[in-house]
């Protein structure tokens, strides 16, 4: 309770965010802009950025510090189990029955 | 005397103690919400990721997203999120003016965000590109639209706190029910990153 009351009174952390989160948003939209990469690595700029723009909310603006074997840390894993599970089985079961009867 | 005083300091303590064991367990309560929400979220995206060349040779996604609006709409989001954090800053060293003027400025965010969304939106519709049109649009709007009723709730709470926080101070239960706000508010932020990165650009490659 104590220390994370400490990281709120600053606005120094959300500088940090706002500036990081700023730079991973003109990098994916920049690129799409100018068309300058093939198709295929224009996904992988977007994903890779997408990626660690997300890590870089839940650190600077939710302050979720993830220490190993705190009960965070399990229920984050958890959930993003269940997540990659449900999402992904979508994908790829629509994507196979949709090769399949094309 | 002394000792009726001692008893009572620790009373007090142990009161404050169950307090904050109270909200600390409503913030872990609203985490599994926003987990559970973020599933709905992956799920639609998912669906979306599906549909999206299911145009039925109505419009496609090149022609109907634009990449500056969805720049834009990325734009005040994030400064939405950062002016709630000013806000948390604020709520912090409980300074009641602060902390109102931050919570406008975020409402004013949000509001240009669903602005933009609700003229997006409007406007396709009136060309012909409703959700009726194609399995692509009726993801789309199924997506957006679920986003859209989100951050409109968060905008409507962010008044209703806002009117607590100008009638009664910042008490410890506003205080708390602030920080759950804060997590909702952020919480959406990160799901937008999502939705650019897959409905916006992959459409507009």
């Amino acid at each position: 309770m104590a220390p994370q009351r400490r990281t709120n009174v600053t606005p120094k952390p959300y500088l940090i965010g706002v500036v990081l989160a700023l730079v991973l948003t003109v990098i994916p939209f920049g690129v799409v802009a100018s068309r300058a990469l093939p198709p295929k690595q224009i996904f992988v700029v977007i994903g890779a950025a997408a990626i660690v723009q997300i890590v870089v909310h839940l650190r600077f603006f939710l302050h979720l510090e993830l220490k190993p074997s705190s009960p965070n840390q399990r229920i984050a894993l958890c959930f993003a189990v269940v997540l990659l599970m449900l999402a992904g089985g979508t994908l790829w079961i629509m994507f196979n029955l949709h090769d399949r009867t094309m | 005397m002394t000792d009726g005083a001692v008893t009572a300091g620790i009373g007090d303590q142990i009161e404050a103690e169950a307090a904050n064991r109270a909200i600390d367990e409503r913030a872990y309560g609203f985490w599994i919400y926003l987990m559970s929400d973020a599933i709905i979220f992956a799920l639609l995206l998912a669906t979306f990721a599906v549909m999206s060349h299911s145009t039925a040779d109505g419009p496609s996604s090149h022609a109907l997203f634009r990449l500056s609006h969805a720049f834009a709409k990325t734009m005040l989001l994030l400064a939405s999120s950062t002016t709630f954090g000013f806000a948390s800053v604020a709520i912090a060293a409980e300074q009641c003016r602060r902390t109102l003027a931050w919570l406008s400025v975020t409402f004013l965010f949000g509001l240009g965000f669903i602005a933009m969304e609700i003229s997006e939106f409007h406007a396709m519709a009136v060309a012909g590109a409703g959700p009726w049109r194609s399995g692509f649009l009726s993801a789309l709007f199924t997506l957006n639209g679920t986003y859209g009723a989100h951050v409109s709730v968060g905008l409507i709470l962010i008044v209703v706190l806002g009117c607590e926080v100008a009638r009664r101070g910042l008490n410890p239960f506003v205080v708390s029910r602030l920080r759950r706000l804060g997590l909702f508010w952020h919480f959406l932020d990160i799901v937008w990153i999502a939705i650019f990165s897959i409905v916006y650009l992959p459409g507009l490659i």
